[in-house]
């Protein structure tokens, strides 16, 4: 009897769990080799196709650029890639597991992190605390409410656990010695940097950077270019960015899709792709 | 026809909330903050009205609105103009001290005791319909403001120059607009209608008291916010709609009591269908 | 190793110094409380402090840290107090009596009751912003007003007010203080922790935590249902400490109140509120009794009048090189820390101006996705540098 009624009341409780987590249907999953794959991506705002047919294919360990006139519709493909718009056409992948419909946490959660074209730090929290927001959702460094609340062990070891490797990343970045000042107190190529180490922090498969090199000057971005290969490299990531300056991105990037209006106008290897007439036409005019 | 004098009613009561709220949407659109003590402006325009009717009851109206425009500039002249470029909490508080300060000082100058006066304007016989003619008056006068504010908003120089300071300081300020004058003008035009709704408010209930502008300040708030904050047409259409709810909901009996329940709970359903109310802007931040 | 365990007791000593002081204090009152050396008068004033100082840290979980402005405070104080208030009158007509267990499960009950209401007004902040999320949280306290004034009076006593048991007076502060001993370890922990973290990382922008993998959703209702269960335990207490709970007495003036003490001790630190708490609280009943009749009014007007320039003098763009030269922070420097660099301030305190309370904060209002301007947004130059 009491057996009875503990199990009708687990099923009860799982019911109500399985409702409030929200379970999504099963995700479309496709055999890719690649690490991103857009299928006809596209956004409609009102009637004005801001971005349309958006096939991008990046491959493992790529570093790709994504360049194109002011408007071009390139910040709108990341916040699509990112949850912050839903497409209206198409949809994308990462390595193989549809993505679209999901939140912006829960893309990163599955692998893609990003940066912003204006700088989004934690103002008011330290540089080390910035990275640790970062690492929060790994699974290496889970501590629940509870365990925080009551100051059991385990919040104590994951809190120097997340902080060491928070350490460990600022290094990477040079960041070690401001790690105790606040975010909003780093000049600005530092601010760059750190905005990329947080993204690096949630452990993704997929770098989204939005125009790292603006407001640089010649040797930060000469720095940053080193910076970015290292990434690639020690973390074995792959990374996805924007750019206005066409010697950093020809000068980093693998492969590069030049989009103009919305639409992608070519793609290809940089020297190919920059040099393509239509891209010239797009940049110089007739 | 019991029906359409609750609406004759609501709309007037509507009226008197509209115009307060059209003081709280001035005041935020333009100086970017809300002004708490809005609400104890109609309470000095209260008193004074008490004070000077013995004399005349036209001279009382006048002295009303000069009072509360002087009290009002005062205000933000010593205690939101130092602290424009702070942070908006601070001029928040400053404002609930504000409201607090005007409220004890009315306690040390009337004593706390309620003062009854009454004002009977007489009633208007239609058939058996009997509508008291303060509340046509509050009506047929809160339009008229409110259709000579939206007339000075868009034909004059100086209502032009309010909207530009209310969409972007900086650019407005620097077309040679004098911000300062503008947010003064903004408080003295919002302290006006105040003193006018104190007036017909007074002309509702006949009590004054310390508080006598609490609840009305805080109605027309919501309403200001029902509407859209910051939007001139918004705190007209919200200051009605809940003067008319609110008067639906005092005739229905079982209902009466929840009045205030009721219209705090329209707010909070218009905001959550509407985040930024039914006429307010909406705004978006970019990624 | 003596320097190790010379640090490590100085590290300890500082962090848990507003529990040590509290604990202290509760302690030597207690003895004298109990041994009958505090009048009644005294009683009460520790009762209200202890509230007061439970209000002001829950509420600077949500201003200070969450940054979100809640006006309706009072509102989950009130539901708090008449819940708890009902259960303790119906439980201390059985068996149980009027006893400390009967204290802690009215404690419980207002507490989840409480933060029950927390989740309700929690609902609306994932979709509002700034002040018209304050006018929901001011709706919400004005509506649980309503509500209890009209119950029935066989319910919760209607516009009469409900009867509450009393307890020991002599006690009864004691457990006030070990509720705010609890509510200081609950918040501060939380913010000290992961968790914490990332309820200051949405504060300090939102878009940013999201894209960092952060659940908005989860963190804002958890520092809403966390501040209001603490607030429900404040109207338990204060239901104790009253003979009657009358909803009149919370209503927004009450929540601004509590307002104020978290401003004024300075936004996203909590010793700063408990400080604060204290000195208004206590200023507050003192000023009741020295001035009594018409004089009471006085009250108000000096607390209003402090509170006007206490502000001024603090935030004014005008005053600016004023206070920096002369301010108590820079005087407790010079004496006891003299390395101080300005620099490196303790990242959980939140600057007011970041809290979105009003338009500064305006392109923040409504963050729901709802597509009105078109294309790409490389118009929207950083603040800091160019776009290229």
């Amino acid at each position: 009897m009491a057996n009875k009624f503990t199990l009708t009341l687990k099923k009860a409780l799982d019911a109500i769990r399985a409702k409030l987590s929200k379970k999504p249907e099963p995700r479309k999953t496709i055999e890719s080799d690649f690490v991103l794959e857009t299928e006809s991506l596209g956004i409609t705002f009102g009637g004005l196709k801001a971005v349309q047919n958006v096939n991008l294919k990046i491959k493992k360990n790529e570093i790709y650029g994504l360049i194109g006139p002011n408007g071009a519709g390139k910040t709108t493909v990341f916040n699509l890639l990112t949850g912050v718009y839903l497409p209206t056409d198409g949809t994308f992948y990462l390595g193989g597991e549809e993505l679209k419909g999901l939140h912006q946490e829960q893309i990163n959660h599955k692998g893609i992190a990003r940066t912003f074209q204006n700088i989004r730090l934690f103002n008011n929290m330290t540089v080390v605390r910035n990275v640790m927001v970062g690492l929060q959702n790994q699974p290496e460094y889970k501590c629940s409410l509870f365990e925080s609340l009551f100051r059991l062990p385990r919040h104590f070891k994951t809190e120097r656990a997340m902080r060491k490797r928070a350490k460990e990343l600022l290094e990477i970045f040079g960041l070690l010695e401001e790690r105790n000042n606040l975010a909003c107190n780093l000049p600005y190529g530092k601010q760059r940097k750190l905005e990329i180490a947080r993204a690096l922090a949630t452990n993704p498969r997929l770098l989204l950077l939005d125009e790292p090199a603006a407001g640089m000057n010649p040797n930060e971005t000469a720095d940053l270019m080193d910076t970015i290969r290292l990434i690639r490299d020690k973390f074995d990531m792959t990374v996805l960015l924007i750019e206005h300056d066409l010697k950093f991105v020809s000068g980093l990037c693998d492969r590069i899709t030049v989009l103009n209006f919305g639409t992608v106008l070519t793609e290809g290897t940089a020297q190919d792709a920059l040099n393509h007439p239509d891209v010239i036409k797009a940049y110089i005019g007739n | 026809m019991d029906f359409l004098i609750t609406l004759v009613n609501g709309l007037s009561l509507g009226g008197i909330y509209a115009m307060i709220a059209l003081g709280y949407t001035m005041v935020y659109g333009i100086a970017k903050m809300l002004n708490f003590a809005h609400g104890d402006i109609i309470m000095v325009g209260g008193y004074t009205i008490l004070l000077f009717l013995p004399i005349n009851p036209v001279l009382a109206i006048v002295a009303a609105i000069v009072f509360c425009v002087i009290v009002g500039i005062v205000v933000e002249k010593c205690a939101y103009k130092p602290l424009r470029g702070s942070s908006p909490l601070a001029v928040l508080i400053t404002a609930i001290g504000v409201s607090t300060l005007l409220q004890s000082l009315a306690q040390v100058l009337f004593g706390s005791a309620p003062k009854q006066q009454m004002v009977d304007l007489g009633a208007l016989k239609i058939g058996e319909l009997s509508i008291g003619y303060s509340t046509i008056i509050t009506l047929v006068c809160s339009i008229a403001v409110m259709v000579a504010l939206n007339l000075f908003v868009k034909y004059t120089k100086t209502g032009r120059a309010m909207v530009a300071v209310s969409e972007d300081k900086g650019a407005a300020q620097l077309m040679g607009i004098n911000v300062n004058f503008i947010i003064m003008i903004t408080f003295a035009i919002g302290s006006a209608l105040a003193a006018l709704a104190g007036l017909f408010y007074f002309l509702k209930i006949q009590t004054m008291t310390t508080t006598f502008g609490a609840l009305p300040g805080i109605k027309a708030f919501t309403a200001a916010v029902i509407g859209g904050i910051g939007s001139i047409p918004g705190a007209m259409v919200g200051g009605l709609l809940l003067g008319v709810i609110e008067c639906i909901a005092q005739s229905i009996p079982a209902l009466s009591p929840y009045t205030d329940a009721i219209e705090f709970s329209i707010l909070i359903i218009i905001l959550l269908v509407k985040p930024t109310g039914l006429l307010g802007k909406k705004r978006r931040e970019k990624v | 190793m003596s320097k190790f365990t010379s640090t490590f007791k100085s590290i300890k000593w500082k962090k848990y110094i507003n529990y040590i002081a509290i604990a202290i204090v509760t302690i030597v009152l207690g003895a004298l409380s109990m041994g009958g050396a505090l009048p009644q008068s005294t009683l009460y004033l520790l009762e209200k402090i202890a509230i007061s100082i439970i209000l002001a840290v829950s509420l600077s979980l949500v201003v200070g840290f969450l940054g979100e402005l809640s006006l309706g405070h009072a509102g989950f104080m009130c539901v708090g107090a008449y819940l708890g208030g009902k259960i303790s009158a119906v439980i201390a007509s059985t068996a149980l009596g009027n006893g400390i267990v009967t204290l802690i499960i009215s404690l419980i009950v207002g507490g989840i009751c409480a933060g029950a209401c927390g989740f309700i007004v929690g609902l609306p902040a994932l979709r509002l912003k700034g002040d018209y999320l304050a006018i929901v949280t001011l709706a919400f306290g004005e509506i649980v007003k309503v509500i209890f004034q009209n119950s029935s009076e066989k319910s919760f006593g209607g516009p009469i007010g409900l009867p509450t048991p009393r307890f020991d007076k002599q006690y009864l502060f004691i457990v006030a203080f070990l509720v705010v001993l609890l509510t200081l370890a609950v918040i501060q922990n939380l913010i000290k922790s992961k968790h914490g973290r990332a309820i200051t990382a949405i504060r300090d922008n939102e878009i940013a935590a999201r894209a960092t993998g952060i659940n908005v959703t989860k963190y804002k209702l958890m520092g809403f249902i966390i501040a209001a269960v603490f607030a429900g335990f404040a109207g338990v207490l204060f239901s104790y400490s009253q003979n009657n709970v009358s909803s009149a007495t919370f209503d927004y003036n009450y929540s601004i109140e509590i307002l104020v003490m978290v401003v004024l001790g300075g936004m996203g630190s909590i010793n700063g509120s408990i400080i604060s708490a204290t000195l208004i609280t206590f200023l507050n009943v003192q000023l009741q009794n020295v001035l009594k009749g018409d004089l009471a009014v006085l009250k108000d007007l000096i607390y209003a009048l402090i509170l006007i320039v206490l502000v001024i003098y603090n935030n004014a763009p005008a005053l600016k090189g004023f206070r920096e030269k002369y301010n108590l922070r820079n005087l407790w420097h010079k004496i006891f820390k003299p390395k101080h660099d300005p620099a490196k301030v303790r990242d959980d305190a939140a600057r007011w101006d970041v809290v979105p309370t009003k338009i500064a904060m305006d392109e923040v209002l409504s963050t729901d996705i709802v597509i009105d301007n078109v294309g790409d947004n490389s118009a929207d130059i950083g603040e800091r540098g160019g776009n290229k």
